[in-house]
């Protein structure tokens, strides 16, 4: 049986009354690639979230690296992220801060490394994410791709043993997409890390997963190798990867009673 | 029911106030209590003095010039304001002791504190309400990083000690405002003024001013970061907490005044 890497245990989310996820169950496999795809809305932000430990389930569990995260004390969690890398959908990065410092914040909080082998550190990181030479730069300075880049090499500062992505490619043209998506292929590789990618983007989504899920509306909907999604007969799988105009997505958006709230407004 | 709407209103804004003031509470007590890992902890933990600095020019050192023109015209409203009064009584020097005494310890904290609200207060809160937005505050907790450490500490403490200097400045500018004021439109010569000034000041008028400003100085910023952490909704959330800040902020530094005002009464202080 291989390694469960994050064991997404019956979760369900709600904010204020409304159900985000509910009842998710999910196994990330150590040294996979998981691409968790689905709609706005389908709560895939809302799954990486609790993965991360960011926010805490409101029923079941997530046990990350062997640890159940609803039983971990406030050092077990700060233990917990420091293992793992976050990059987030802007890049997150601190804007009075230049590349390289950025790089550096997470090593000089969490080591007693002296600055010479931090800094060698530092270039590793951007040298692995082709950002080296642009170490001194503000971050107003770098196109979204690069923000993305360095994002990535500060969410590796610390040799994590799983890395988040969310919405990597979002806002990106199709070159610089396809490079980001190069990176999130070769730090698997290299690193040997997990991976757990949330996108919409099936281009991206296709060439970077060794499996998929899909959820909708909060609720999982299949999971699968990426030959497997474009081979499902699902109506809803075979809408979303294909980007079909019509299918149970659009149906239920036509449903949505949009004539009678137009005719409604004109009796009134 | 309709005829409940007040009460319940009333139910709902009391619970909003004691959530307010309690998170407020609990941000300043988290504070205090990662102060001591900032200023001493490890290396890697510890605030750089470069940081401190850093932080210390943009919320004080670049108000001192429109604290110190807003101050001395304090001084010199005060002096025009109470002249005719005095002098009706023969007693027009004592315009020196009555700014000396208001501006130590009322006016000097007071509206220092009211400029480095509008000043630095708002500055604070917009910067902490983008890094929300654009996800800099969750970038620093997945890394293990307390936001409170890291960004509130430098703050507050930025804050408190450049009140303190802020209100030193705005009380001699005040009196200055004030002694300018007499030497060339009441007829008060300079050393006389200083005189009945140095007479009448006590050095707990000084100190008592300096202790204001220092909790004004810390309110400033923990209600700048709170509203700034509480950001949500883009940068319309942003807006709104600028705002809040600086009205609800000068609203906090009125009430703490009167408090202190009070008990350094009752105290004989």
């Amino acid at each position: 049986m291989p390694d469960v890497a994050i064991q997404v245990d019956a979760v369900t989310k709600r904010f204020g009354g409304r159900t985000v996820l509910d009842q998710i169950r999910l196994d990330v496999i150590q040294g996979e690639t998981l691409v968790i795809l689905g709609g706005s809305g389908s709560g895939k932000s809302t799954l990486l979230r609790l993965m991360m430990g960011s926010i805490p389930p409101d029923d079941g569990d997530v046990v990350a690296l062997g640890k159940r995260l609803k039983a971990m004390n406030a050092r077990e969690l700060s233990d917990y992220r420091r293992s793992v890398g976050v990059l987030f959908q802007s890049g997150a990065l601190f804007n009075s801060m230049s590349v390289a410092e950025n790089v550096s914040l997470p090593l000089r909080e969490h080591s007693d490394l002296d600055d010479d082998t931090i800094d060698i550190i530092v270039k590793i990181k951007l040298e692995l994410v082709g950002l080296r030479e642009h170490a001194e730069k503000m971050p107003a300075m770098l196109s979204g791709g690069m923000k993305k880049r360095a994002g990535l090499a500060r969410a590796i500062a610390l040799d994590p043993k799983i890395l988040f992505y969310d919405e990597p490619s979002a806002g990106l043209d199709p070159v610089t997409s396809a490079e980001i998506d190069q990176l999130i292929i070769d730090l698997n590789q290299k690193l040997g890390v997990t991976t757990v990618v949330v996108t919409h983007e099936m281009d991206s989504a296709f060439r970077i997963a060794s499996r998929m899920v899909l959820l909708d509306r909060g609720k999982f909907v299949t999971s699968g190798t990426p030959a497997e999604m474009r081979d499902s007969q699902d109506p809803l799988v075979r809408q979303f990867v294909y980007g079909l105009l019509e299918g149970p997505l659009t149906d239920r958006r036509r449903a949505g009673g949009y004539e009678a709230d137009l005719l409604q407004g004109a009796s009134n | 029911m309709p005829i409940l709407s007040p009460i319940i209103g009333l139910r709902k804004g009391m619970s909003d106030l004691l959530g307010f003031v309690g998170g407020l509470g609990y941000l300043m007590l988290d504070t205090a209590a990662a102060s001591r890992a900032a200023l001493f902890g490890r290396r890697g933990r510890k605030i750089g003095w470069d940081n401190l600095w850093a932080q210390m020019v943009r919320v004080g050192v670049k108000s001192i010039p429109i604290v110190c023109m807003v101050l001395f015209c304090i001084g010199a409203i005060l002096a025009f304001q109470m002249a005719p009064t005095l002098r009706s009584f023969g007693k027009v020097d004592a315009v020196a002791d009555i700014i000396a005494i208001a501006v130590t310890r009322e006016l000097g904290p007071l509206v220092a504190a009211v400029v480095l609200t509008g000043f630095a207060g708002a500055s604070i809160a917009a910067e902490v309400g983008t890094m929300v937005v654009s996800e800099e505050i969750e970038a620093l907790e997945t890394m293990a990083i307390p936001p409170i450490r890291f960004l509130v500490v430098p703050r507050v403490l930025a804050t408190t000690v450049m009140m303190v200097c802020l209100a030193a400045v705005a009380d001699t500018m005040g009196v200055m405002g004030g002694m300018l004021t007499s030497r060339l439109a009441l007829g008060i010569g300079t050393q006389q003024y200083l005189t009945h000034t140095f007479d009448i000041l006590k050095v707990r008028d000084f100190l008592t001013g300096l202790v204001k400003a220092g909790v004004f100085g810390a309110i400033i910023s923990s209600m700048a970061c709170y509203l700034g952490l509480g950001v949500t909704g883009g940068a319309l959330g942003v807006g709104a907490a600028t705002t809040r800040t600086v009205v609800l902020t000068i609203v906090m530094l009125i009430l703490t005044d009167l408090l202190f005002t009070m008990c350094f009464y009752f105290l004989g202080l």
